[in-house]
């Protein structure tokens, strides 16, 4: 996994509360027994024009398709972005849309320990800071672009204001080194090994 | 030093505290289905890694599989035949137990670890499912995870995780006559909204609670994700014992006798320390149903849509007029005689025994109303082969409904199928978000005796005023 420490980027404003998975990536959209290729799925009800089931073209409106916010990184939203299904495809096609920071209000609890698993930064502002961060980049978002510091902890807006963020130490960790998750753990095996022995004495019903 | 029935099962599980404040804990089962779990476990092999401990993962077919009579492995999802292979294959050389199409003990992966007993109370369960918190109905950590965490549990046992705040809920005195548990939990999210549980594990208590049956006990603690809880869970009692006995993987003789002499102190102590606190009086509620598109837009069966100016502020006006304006319903709104196009029983919420039994009480002797596309999925083939044993199947069939293979179905357009653009549906289910159901189709959520009720209406109707043949 690449590791992140600090993304400047093009800010796209989706501000709606309670944006879901299936909002993300529609189950019809997660074609692929594989984590990859699932941009092309992101936002598709939103995204595209319908007939019916079949895609008819582009919908222009929808944020991602206008050219002022051609090749946006960072997404600005709501309070509970990424609630629902626990889908982490859902992550999976920011990823591969090229989506690295998406500040909102709150988090789907599944969604935001997606993302760090994948290399993304979930970070949570206040609705107020959120605001300034749309109004200060709307009027150009392709020049008014903002600077997400992990190693800091700091956003920094066009225009010099500065938002102080936390994020789990552990995400953090994982984040800054690019680190894999799983080799980590595997650093513990003895310890696993020696609470499974003591716990099969103590619940043997729970070992198959 | 006093625990919650939570802290409680969470820290005999704590295999290690970690320097950033997070601690490792013990999973003991996991459950996999067909949407991720040959996604996972291919990429587990892929990093040259094993599967731990396969005697204590399972897996099922029940997101893809399509639910039409006859069904087999060919669906209408784009590419889902392949999901489904790879499922079989990977579960098959991990020496993981698959509940395959046609097993008698296939289904809903949160209906078939109960009904198997995989789950027991004070158990830690994983599943790549957001709706693993079901699970919680028998004292046990249900938990959802992702797939990259399904990995890491694969190969280790375990999951990091930081331990959530705590929220205890009671729900106090008896329900009225016709409130089902549905209505208890679309009520509670309808009161403190869709992220009112959010970062706690809430603990279900209260003598509402208590005269629950399991069936419904489920069905509460499913929709805690609804509530953005981290899970929701019940103190087990001598239902829950009762429930667990002779199943599958249900320990037996004298082994079962010191289980429930352990599991009996699976309890919050009545000096435990919640970090909050709700308090509900079950007279309070009434059949509840969505009007919107989150389960937080719930009103009594004969209530009304909020008005404009009732609601705090800007924010939630332009909540309410998006919804409005997907759902075609306009503020001020009694849904009661809203004409309905759909209507759908099943979903790990409300697809037992108990919700088909309680639906077919009111189906008896009538027809579905013209037009309306009826549907019934037994969450597993054990409810299906129980319901058709007592002649519920009958029912169904002859009111009008169609009568499914088991599996999440309709729930979410699992199979590929949905139901039509601007289609009002009235459903079991457990989310009335956009398109969830079928493109722009229109969810209204409500318990199983308010679908039927609506089925044969042809409309939204109250289900106290229809009295069984
Ligand atoms: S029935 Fe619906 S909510 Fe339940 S696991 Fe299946 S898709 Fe998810």
């Amino acid at each position: 996994m690449n590791a992140f420490d600090r993304h400047s980027g093009i800010c796209a404003p989706i501000r709606i509360d309670n944006v879901d998975t299936d909002q993300i990536i529609p189950s019809r959209e997660m074609k692929h027994v594989s984590k990859h290729g699932l941009g092309e799925g992101l936002f598709a009800n939103w995204r595209y024009r319908y007939e019916g089931h079949t895609r008819t073209g582009a919908n222009e409106e929808f944020v991602l398709n206008q050219p002022a916010y051609a090749g946006a990184t960072i997404l600005l939203s709501g309070r509970n972005f990424g609630c629902g299904s626990s889908r982490e495809h859902a992550v999976w096609a920011l990823h591969d849309f090229g989506i690295k920071v998406i500040i909102a209000e709150s988090f789907g609890r599944i969604f935001m320990n997606n993302c760090a698993r994948n290399g993304l930064l979930a970070i949570e502002l206040p609705a107020a800071d959120i605001d300034r961060l749309q109004q200060q980049t709307n009027a150009s978002p392709q020049t008014r672009t903002v600077l997400v510091d992990l190693t800091e902890c700091r956003v920094h807006a066009p225009d010099g204001d500065v938002f102080e963020f936390t994020v789990s130490e552990s995400d953090r960790h994982m984040l800054l080194g690019g680190l894999d998750y799983i080799d980590y753990t595997l650093k513990f095996a003895s310890d696993i090994e020696r609470f499974v022995a003591a716990d099969r004495r103590r619940r043997p019903w729970a070992y198959l | 030093m006093s625990k919650t029935l939570f802290d409680k099962i969470w820290d005999a599980h704590v295999v290690t505290k970690l320097d950033d404040g997070s601690v490792l804990v013990y999973v003991d089962r996991l459950f996999l289905h067909e949407r991720t779990g040959g996604v996972a476990l291919t990429s587990l092999r892929e990093d040259g890694r094993s599967v731990r401990n396969p005697t204590h993962v399972f897996a099922t077919m029940d997101h893809i599989v399509d639910t039409f009579p006859g069904r087999g492995d060919t669906t209408l999802v784009p590419g889902g035949e392949l999901f489904i292979k790879t499922m079989r294959k990977t579960a098959n050389d991990a020496g993981i137990t698959l509940f395959d199409i046609g097993n008698p003990r296939h289904g809903i992966t949160h209906l078939i670890s109960a009904e198997q007993a995989i789950t027991l109370p004070g158990l830690i369960v994983a599943c790549p499912d957001s709706h693993t918190c079901t699970l919680g109905a028998l004292g046990a950590i249900g938990w959802g995870i992702g797939t990259s965490d399904c990995e890491h549990a694969l190969a280790t046992e375990t999951l990091r995780a930081m331990k959530p705040n705590q929220l205890r809920v009671r729900f106090d005195g008896s329900l009225g006559n016709g409130v089902t548990a549905k209505d208890m939990i679309l009520h509670l999210i309808g009161r403190h909204g869709a992220s009112g549980g959010a970062g706690h594990a809430v603990e279900f208590c209260g003598q509402a609670v208590a005269e629950l049956d399991m069936d419904a006990r489920f069905t509460l603690c499913n929709m805690a994700v609804e509530f953005a809880a981290f899970t929701g869970l019940i103190a087990p009692d001598e239902k829950t014992f009762a429930y667990i006995a002779n199943r599958a993987y249900a320990p037996r003789g004298e082994m079962f006798e010191r289980c429930k002499a352990s599991w009996r102190n699976l309890r919050s102590d009545p000096e435990a320390a919640f970090d909050r606190e709700i308090a509900i009086d079950g007279a309070d509620i009434a059949p509840t149903i969505t009007w919107g598109t989150s389960p937080q837009h719930a009103i009594a069966i004969d209530g009304k849509v909020p008005e404009r100016d009732e609601l705090a502020d800007d924010d939630a006006r332009a909540d309410l007029d998006q919804a409005l304006d997907y759902m075609g319903l306009e503020p001020g709104q009694s849904l009661l005689g809203l004409p309905v196009d759909g209507a759908f029983i099943g979903s790990c919420t409300n697809s037992r025994l108990s919700d088909l039994r309680a639906a077919a009480r009111l189906l008896a002797g009538r027809k579905v109303a013209a037009g309306i596309r009826a549907i019934c999925t037994p969450g597993s083939q054990h409810v299906k082969d129980a319901a058709e044993a007592e002649g519920i199947a009958k029912v169904f069939v002859d009111a009008g409904f169609e009568w499914r293979e088991p599996g999440c179905s309709l729930c979410f357009h699992a199979g590929g199928e949905g139901f039509g653009p601007g289609e009002r549906v009235i459903s079991s289910t457990n989310r009335n978000f956009r398109g969830r159901q079928g493109r722009q189709t229109r969810t209204h959520l409500a318990s199983p005796a308010t679908v039927a009720a609506a089925a044969i209406a042809g409309c939204i109707t109250d289900a106290r005023e229809l009295k069984p043949i």
